[in-house]
């Protein structure tokens, strides 16, 4: 790693607590982001056709450099001797944090498309938030981040139209894949008691500000895919408190490889 | 080699000659990703702003300013990586914006940036394509062959060509 970390801001203002919850919550972030941009990543070569293999491989890329922000800052927070590297490699699954909807399998092109749509619409306007943090890290990572967003929210956006509104076989398999994937989008803005306590600082956003503008951008996409609104599903929870669904091993079995074979290689 | 202490404008030539590793035409000056240099005594201090966040330049960018100065009789160089104000195609002179049309890649076109996601299916920048100058072109992929760029193809030369989006 050649590039310095950018200037560090007053973390010593932190009670060392408070510096404590920042850092879990950072991780969460930054697995967040690892573990949706290696799944993406796992496309490339073998996309549809080629433009979209190039744009979830672009995504991907968008989500690892956001995610090494992140653990940069969460290996300052925490100010012991572990790296970016030991906090991406070398954690287990339970130590994850990450919601249950990232960690789902990229099925068919339908279910990649309805798990990053699902993903981008929180990610987008949670971001927009953030951006207003009074953690200045926090806030310079948003506003990087967010230009990103805005173009993979199109992105998913658009693709979950012309899936909907496709052929038959298309809305098929998109109703397939958001029967199977409706259950995980509520975890994204339902906070965990530790979410709870950092909203009450005022460092990170409120959820329940944010959900207006996601229903409201949700809704206008699925009225366009002509498909309904989900109703009455129950919300599976979890991910944010290291509790996985089978699938989170399987990914850290091939991602954290290299390092547990080779540990401390170097690129 | 006894070095003299380095002047911030000597540093800024410098600079300029150490070239964008994707887009080889243009110096990361005109890219606009140079946002500050001190100097303090023999200490130097070069801060720069990724394009995107996951810009794999970045490392390579920094390593070439590095091998750039110390060529120079300059060893002692901090890189900082600064994220906020946050880049933006704004920053890219225009001369660079000359240079990219030059080699073939359409230059940002300004106030078109896709802040607007509510605007799905809207109607696509139009970009003038950069081999034979024609208007009548349309977007392929807004994710081209690298993160700052999208897919084109011009509707009479047939080229498809990228274009550096707009980021602001």
């Amino acid at each position: 790693m050649q590039v310095a970390p950018s200037e560090t801001v007053a973390l010593n203002s932190y009670s060392p607590e408070l510096r404590q919850q920042l850092f879990q919550y950072v991780l969460q972030l930054a697995d967040t982001s690892l573990i949706l941009g290696h799944r993406l990543s796992e496309w490339c070569g073998h996309g549809p056709i080629l433009e979209q293999d190039l744009a979830m491989a672009n995504i991907a890329l968008d989500l690892l450099g956001e995610t090494r922000s992140l653990y940069q800052y969460a290996a300052e927070l925490e100010g012991q001797d572990r790296t970016e590297d030991d906090l991406a490699f070398l954690r287990l699954a339970v130590e994850y944090k990450n919601p249950l909807l990232v960690e789902q399998p990229n099925g068919d092109f339908g279910d990649t498309v309805a798990r990053q749509f699902l993903f981008d619409n929180f990610h987008y306007h949670f971001l927009l938030q953030l951006k207003a943090s009074p953690d200045e890290r926090l806030a310079a990572i948003a506003e990087k981040a967010v230009k990103e967003a805005a173009y993979h929210l199109k992105w998913s956006s658009e693709w979950m139209i012309r899936l909907g509104d496709g052929t038959e076989e298309s809305r098929q398999r998109l109703d397939k894949a958001l029967g199977n994937l409706w259950r995980y989008s509520g975890e994204l803005t339902t906070p965990t008691a530790a979410e709870k306590a950092l909203q009450a600082t005022g460092i990170i956003p409120d959820y329940a500000g944010l959900l207006p503008k996601m229903e409201a951008h949700l809704n206008h996409v699925f009225q366009e895919a002509t498909l309904p609104v989900p109703q009455g599903v129950f919300m599976m929870t979890g991910g944010k408190e290291g509790r996985h669904t089978e699938h989170l091993g399987y990914i850290l079995a091939e991602l954290q490889y290299m390092q547990r074979t080779y540990p401390g290689m170097r690129w | 080699m006894v070095a003299k202490a380095p002047t911030e404008e000597r540093i800024w030539q410098l600079l300029e000659e150490v070239s964008d590793p994707e887009v080889p035409v243009l110096s990361i000056l005109d890219l606009g990703i140079v946002r500050g240099v001190k100097v303090d005594g023999e200490q130097v201090t070069v801060s720069i702003t990724p394009t995107y966040s996951g810009c794999p330049a970045m490392n390579t960018i920094a390593t070439d300013i590095r091998l750039r100065l110390l060529a120079e009789g300059i060893p002692n160089v901090t890189i900082h990586n600064q994220l906020s104000p946050a880049w933006t195609t704004d920053w890219m002179s225009q001369a660079g914006r000359e240079k990219l049309e030059a080699y073939g890649i359409a230059p940002p076109v300004d106030g078109t940036a896709t802040g607007h996601v509510l605007n799905l299916f809207g109607k696509d920048t139009a970009v003038r394509c950069p081999l034979c100058k024609s208007d009548h072109t349309h977007l392929v992929s807004q994710f081209g062959s690298t993160a700052c760029k999208a897919h084109y193809q011009c509707d009479d030369c047939h080229e498809p060509f990228d274009y550096f989006k707009c980021h602001a």
